[in-house]
């Protein structure tokens, strides 16, 4: 197949659909030439969000199933250097899974509609700056050492998991497939305070998937709650939680 | 080997934001629910197994997970295929159409709701390659047969296609 011919299977490789013949020739082109690299790049991210518009809800058990099977498999060597050894100031498995989710969830929350959109603009990039430096803080949150978590059901199938690390006394609330807050509301996030609730910031309202760094030191906080509040947020609750989560207990 | 608790509940936060896309995705390929959970579990336990080798410099977490459960999902109907000595036409008759019937199972509504609206910018031959390639995982060769369209036209529509959409989602990677 000639040059001209190679350059025009990007899409094809992007979207698996080379017979491997040519599967192979392409991968030797891609090897040394730039501009297909960066183009099979953008395309595999935009084959991704025709992926991430097939969202299905799995069955409860799966997760069951998965959390126990990687409790048996061990994880690869880093793609660059050496092994690291777990233990002392090695990465643990537990250090990727953590900064995995964070890629994730701050993808999710930050970069993958909206603020990447304009990239060019210059507001837009402040904002990217903003959301890079909170989601570098969220992860350090959720990769610190002593970083325990606790998990739990929200309303509608949701799913929400809580990282706090006592070390930087922030906490960081991960959560899943929640429902957009009604029209003109937001979700606003709380510190428990012995019963008293203690603003900890507000949830992005066009995010069903988001990480949120909450506002404000834990302290002597035993958990969060999550209420329902009109845009903007409220000083005190003004409905009753959607959730209430304890924190992770040491 | 023994895991630590906490490296479960680390891959719980991750396992939370994945699988439903990796489920979905995999689903939409594969169309039988049993077989499409078990590959689903296969590709989130490959996550795990291969976290440490993710590099962020590439591309993002999820369009990773996603890019891996698309190639598995596609390398089981083709092996699948393979040893059914493929009964060509009608199994790839029985895989259309691709997008309107796989999104009734969506949940992720913003998400669907652009997706939706940037395919229909595309030509109808644009579109019906792209959703067969992805969302059924054929090849280009199956898609330019079961169109009876040219391989040459079907290749330049699955990029010119691809690139209509990056543009309209507003992808930069
Ligand atoms: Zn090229």
């Amino acid at each position: 197949m000639s040059t001209a011919e190679l350059h025009t299977l990007t899409g094809a490789y992007a979207l698996h659909a080379l017979p491997d013949t040519e599967l192979r020739d392409f991968e030797r082109h891609l090897a040394d030439c730039e501009a297909c690299t960066q183009e099979v790049r953008e395309l595999s991210a935009t084959a991704a969000r025709l992926g991430l518009a097939v969202a299905e809800t799995p069955p409860r058990e799966m997760r069951d199933r998965v959390l126990r099977e990687i409790t048996t498999v061990r994880q690869e060597a880093p793609a660059h250097g050496r092994p690291e050894r777990t233990g002392g100031s090695g990465r643990t498995g537990r250090w990727y899974a953590y900064a995995l989710a964070a890629c994730v969830a701050a993808a999710a929350a930050f970069g993958g509609v909206a603020v990447w959109q304009n990239q060019v603009a210059q507001d837009a990039r402040q904002e990217a700056d903003r959301a890079q430096r909170q989601s570098e803080e969220l992860a350090q949150v959720i990769s610190a050492p002593d970083a325990k978590t606790s998990s739990g059901e929200l309303t509608g199938g949701a799913h929400g998991t809580v990282v706090v690390s006592q070390s930087r006394n922030r906490a960081v609330f991960l959560a899943s497939g929640m429902e957009r807050p009604p029209s003109g509301k937001v979700y606003q996030l709380w510190f428990n305070d012995a019963g008293t609730m203690r603003s900890a910031g507000l949830m992005d309202p066009k995010a069903s998937d988001d990480a949120v760094l909450l506002d404000g030191p834990v302290d002597r906080a035993s958990g969060m709650g999550i209420t329902v509040e009109p845009a903007g947020g409220s000083a005190e609750p003004t409905s009753s939680p959607v959730a209430l989560m304890d924190f992770p207990t040491a | 080997m023994r895991v630590a608790r906490g490296d479960q509940d680390a891959f719980a936060a991750v396992y939370d934001a994945v699988s439903r896309p990796v489920l979905g995705l995999v689903r939409s390929v594969l169309r039988d629910p049993a077989q499409s959970e078990e590959v689903a579990q296969e590709v989130l336990v490959e996550v795990w197994r291969t976290a440490p080798r993710y590099q962020p410099s590439r591309g993002s977490a999820m369009n990773w997970v996603l890019t891996l459960a698309h190639h598995r999902a596609v390398d089981r109907v083709r092996s699948a295929e393979a040893a059914a000595a493929r009964e060509h036409k009608a199994a790839l008759l029985e895989r259309t159409p691709a997008f309107d019937e796989v999104t009734e199972q969506v949940e992720s509504r913003l998400e669907r709701e652009q997706v939706r609206r940037c395919l229909r910018t595309l030509s109808e031959l644009q579109r019906e390659s792209v959703t067969l390639a992805y969302y059924r995982g054929l090849t280009y060769r199956e898609v330019s047969e079961l169109l009876s369209v040219p391989l040459g036209t079907i290749k330049t529509r699955l990029r010119d296609g691809l690139i209509r959409l990056r543009d309209c989602l507003g992808v930069s990677a």
